[in-house]
């Protein structure tokens, strides 16, 4: 192959990219969250499990009896809601994270096996990813937290169970286009072992969709734990998570309606913005399934 | 077709052992003796143990109880709540009802906005009118519906006072219970003779809110698959031979373009019932729905594991089979992928 080429592959997916506008604004918020995250304990104005008990339910500042040390209020046993919602963007990531690093990993080593084997290996695989998927993901994901016990932890677990099919059926597909191709049986004949093969060769090439589900993960991820927490299944108070913020608040939602509006409106935010960059990524890796669902 | 159909069905037999073993298997390993719970703290005596044990077959060995469970599945039996007394099945089929038809006043909502929104949006691709559909759209297939639930019950019910909170009918009716669908069930002529329509309007306020937090991301997902699928057809030799015969752009949108786009549109219908059971977990806890969902997750924190298993059970068994039945229908409709 003699393809002359300027500029390498990631400008030509950056090119492709920049011009979805979704996916840039998509991207920018999940920037914002990420660096809200790393930083929490520097931008949050309050301790987020410090009890201020002479500002029980206050509003936001910008209301009428609201105060400005206290920007988003606070909640009914007086914690400061802006610095929670800023701590709860560290749980809510490192729950995407560690949900999409398990399921991403263990599907795809199943995925791998069972697209380049073939035949038996093949055939339990994608038994078992039908009947996790016939079960609805959270009350699948509800039992399993309820066999492992509520927590954090545990709820990130069942979650990622629930995610790893998606990840094994995606990699098995690209598998099964990629093993017939040349080079895989170029790179057999070299004397390349079967592993090497797969993990060398055909993974590199499995990439693009992979990626791609993986950023469409973390918004599954981080929208089942919370319901998990809001469920009272996944982290437990007084952890600042989102879900657990907002099944607190329920009872003073005539009340204090901000104490519900807002914890859900970050999740709201995050999980947007991971769409949409998710949906700009397919649309620039893999222009054929341009426009899909 | 009718051999596709049973190979259809005869693939499901392993995937359906399979899930009847999962919901076998995991509510027993849920921490917690059932019999103690049964027994409580104090009725701890061994002997009575033992005679509890024996009677729910619990000291039988695993094996013999899972064929002992089969056994009685496929004969409709799921064994008795241990909390109620009652049957499954019997509290299944109670509160399904509730469920099914709040699942299809979502989907109902879904159709007649997700299919005309993403209709709308193909015909007038890239423009303003497009973006603005497709951002909302996605915007609500993010959307956490437990949080949704709460803030439109914040806007109709708290603020503007429209519409109920909670519950499926106001308490001042008693409705006998014929569809054990309320919106049919009140316009009996006995209800209507005492009562009016009020009972009616009443179910139907109850139902609207839990109806679109429910039908919030099928109506998203139902928007842009029809856009995709329009917009893959409009494509086509034939769309562009119908407007060179002349055709209104009315009659192409509408009756070439719209007849084909149809096909995989329908198929994503079919499979949303697996969504719309997710969605009633959600909903129906919110909404004090009375409903599976609720039902299924009272019963988790009760660790009433009959209930578990036999509702597991239940729901995967008739997403599995939907999803087939669904999988036949798409091969029948498209002359291409039959043979």
């Amino acid at each position: 192959m003699s393809v002359y080429r300027e500029h390498g592959l990631f400008y030509e997916f950056w090119r492709q990219f920049k011009k979805n506008k979704g996916a840039l604004f998509g991207m920018s918020l999940i920037v914002a969250f990420v660096i809200l995250a790393i930083f929490a304990p520097f931008f949050a104005p309050h301790n987020p499990s410090q009890l201020f008990a002479d500002y029980l339910r206050l509003p936001p500042s910008w209301l009428e009896a609201g105060n400005t040390l206290y920007p988003l209020g606070t909640d009914d046993v007086g914690r400061d809601v802006m610095s929670r919602l800023i701590h709860g963007a560290r749980i809510s990531m490192s729950i995407g994270l560690s949900v999409v690093f398990l399921a991403m990993t263990v599907g795809t080593v199943l995925g791998l096996f069972a697209g380049y084997y073939g035949g038996w290996i093949d055939k339990v695989v994608m038994r078992i990813t039908d009947i996790i998927m016939a079960l609805p993901s959270i009350l699948l994901a509800i039992v399993v937290v309820s066999v492992l016990g509520p927590g954090l932890r545990n709820a990130v677990i069942a979650v990622a169970i629930v995610a790893i099919p998606s990840f094994t059926r995606i990699v098995r597909a690209s598998v099964l286009a990629e093993k017939e191709k040349e080079y895989v049986q170029a790179s057999r004949s070299l004397g390349a072992t079967s592993l090497r093969t797969m993990f060398k060769e055909v993974l590199p090439n499995c990439m693009a969709p992979l990626i791609v589900q993986a950023t469409l993960g973390f918004s599954d991820g981080i929208l089942n734990a919370a319901a998990l927490g809001f469920l009272g299944l996944g982290a437990q108070p007084p952890t600042p998570e989102w879900g657990i913020m907002l099944a607190d608040s329920r009872a003073f939602i005539e009340s204090s309606p901000w104490m519900v509006t807002l914890p859900g409106l970050c999740i709201l935010v995050v999980v947007l913005g991971f769409n949409l960059f998710g949906d700009g990524l397919r649309d620039a890796l893999d222009p054929r399934l341009k426009g899909r669902g | 077709m009718l051999k596709v159909f049973l190979q259809k069905m005869t693939h499901l037999i392993p995937t359906l052992v399979g899930v009847s073993i999962l919901a076998f298997v995991l509510p027993r390993m849920v921490p917690g003796d059932p019999v103690m719970l049964l027994l409580g703290e104090r009725g701890a005596d061994p002997e009575v143990y033992k005679e509890m044990q024996a009677a729910l077959g619990l000291d039988q060995p695993m094996y013999k109880q899972y064929f002992s469970f089969m056994k009685n599945a496929v004969t409709g039996d799921m064994g008795n709540s241990i909390i109620s007394k009652r049957t499954v099945t019997s509290e299944f089929f109670d509160r399904f009802p509730a469920t099914l038809e709040l699942g299809m006043a979502a989907l109902a909502f879904a159709f007649t906005i997700g299919i005309p929104f993403g209709i709308f949006a193909a015909v007038r691709r890239n423009s303003f009118w497009d973006y603005l559909l497709m951002g909302g759209s996605l915007l609500g297939y993010s959307m956490p519906i437990f949080w949704w639930g709460l803030i439109l019950i914040l806007i109709f019910s708290v603020t503007l006072g429209w519409t109920p909170v909670s519950g499926r009918m106001s308490v001042m009716y008693d409705i006998d219970t014929w569809t054990g669908f309320m919106l049919i069930d009140t316009l009996q002529s006995s209800v209507i003779k005492e009562e009016g329509f009020a009972p009616f309007i009443s179910a139907v306020k109850h139902m609207l809110l839990p109806a679109i937090a429910m039908g919030t991301i099928p109506l998203a997902v139902m928007a842009r698959m029809t856009r995709s699928s329009m917009l893959e057809v409009l494509g086509e030799d034939f769309i562009r031979t119908a407007k060179a015969k002349g055709a209104s752009p009315y009659i192409v949108v509408w009756h070439h373009a719209l007849r084909n786009a149809l096909i995989p549109i329908v198929t994503v219908a079919g499979l949303m019932f697996g969504s719309i059971i997710t969605g009633a977990i959600l909903t129906e806890t919110i909404f004090s729905w009375p409903g599976i969902g609720k039902w299924l997750v009272a019963s988790i924190n009760a660790r009433d594991y009959p209930v578990i298993q036999g509702g597991v059970l239940f729901i995967a068994t008739m997403i599995v089979v939907i999803n087939a039945v669904v999988d036949v229908i798409y091969i029948w409709v498209n002359p291409k992928l039959r043979s």
